[in-house]
């Protein structure tokens, strides 16, 4: 990318972020509420998002070559573990990150 | 002045665990874009800009790979959208508020929504500059944690491979989050099921919009099912 498509992706993702966070204000009022679907797709989208994205952190893993995805499998069950079993997104973050590190520094 | 200085004293404290949550993560997401070839005025600039944790992880892989406007801003915006939901519901508590209503849009991230959506603000204690002073400190939290990480990346001596996970692990989490709200996992599915399916067809190259208009024909398609299983507020 060059310096200036750089500029356009970060100024788009601010765009897009202040669109989501102004419409609101520009657009409804209490007394002109938000059209129905719309105020679904906000409560519907973000666990759909969030799965896509857990997703798109690996859409560069290889399952057929090279390590076959397992330390990023163990990666993810050890931080979700972690979450059931202590709740704190910062241990479950870090431990997490910790043990990818380790494994694909020392074991693949 | 002093109403303001009593703002900041009421919201201080309100902010603390955000200040640690941020802090680690704003510096994790220093280190990160640094660990990639960014210099540190990057995670600096791109979390005073856009301010949104999520979004700035992923803006990070999108500046990685080959550009893409289209599908950068149909992300963004779909990673977004819940913010829509948060200006709804304060609708009504910003209003009178001045010009100072222009920064409390600008930076209404979660854990900002959160705090000001259900804080019990002292009765002596301005609305306005309370919501402000929150968020300011929130902000500030941010942008000096990504700030620090991105110059502390180019110090550090050890072997940083595989560091990119922590966004993997943070997606994971807050995935887990969202799971553990739901009673039904009906959209949470979609995310994961279109994603992966779109991943084998299409390829890691251009599997993202095609994701994102099955996820919206999926939830549109199951809208009803959904809103039974959550119950209409």
């Amino acid at each position: 990318m060059t310096l200036l498509q750089r500029v356009i992706t970060i100024g788009l993702c601010a765009a897009a972020t202040m669109l989501t966070r102004f419409l609101p204000f520009l657009v409804f009022s209490s007394k002109k509420p938000l059209p129905k679907y719309i105020g679904y797709l906000g409560q519907a989208l973000p666990a759909a998002i969030f799965g896509m994205l857990v997703v798109y952190c690996l859409k560069d893993v290889d399952i057929l070559g090279g390590s076959h995805g397992i330390p990023e499998l163990i990666g993810i069950a050890l931080t979700a573990v972690l979450h059931l079993w202590k709740r704190n997104m910062l241990i479950s973050i870090a431990g997490g990150t910790v043990a990818y590190m380790l494994l694909v520094q020392f074991v693949f | 002045m002093l109403m303001i200085k009593k703002a900041f004293a009421a919201a201080f404290p309100k902010t603390l665990p955000i200040l640690a949550g941020f802090s680690f993560l704003g510096f994790s997401y220093g280190v990160y874009m640094n660990v990639s070839g960014f210099s540190f005025v990057y995670p600096m600039l791109m979390s005073l800009t856009i301010f949104g944790g999520s979004l700035e992880f992923v803006a990070a892989a999108m500046l990685l790979g080959s550009f893409a406007p289209l599908q950068t801003f149909l992300m963004a915006l779909l990673i977004q959208a819940r913010h829509l939901f948060y200006g709804i519901a304060m609708l009504d508590r910003y209003k009178g508020t001045g010009l100072k209503k222009l920064y409390l849009i600008f930076g209404m991230c979660d854990e900002s929504f959160s705090i000001n959506y259900t804080a019990d603000i002292p009765a002596d204690t301005d609305r306005g500059w309370f919501m402000f002073a929150v968020m300011l400190l929130n902000h500030f939290y941010w942008v000096a944690g990504a700030t620090l990480g991105g110059i502390a990346g180019s110090l550090i001596t050890f072997n940083t491979e595989g560091l990119e996970f922590v966004m993997t692990a943070m997606f994971t989490v807050i995935f887990l989050e969202q799971w553990l709200k739901e009673k039904k996992h009906y959209t949470a599915l979609v995310g994961v099921l279109s994603s992966a399916a779109c991943l084998l067809i299409f390829g890691s190259e251009s599997f993202m919009i095609p994701t994102m208009v099955c996820i919206l024909c999926f939830i549109t398609l199951l809208r009803k099912p959904v809103e039974r299983s959550v119950g209409r507020k």
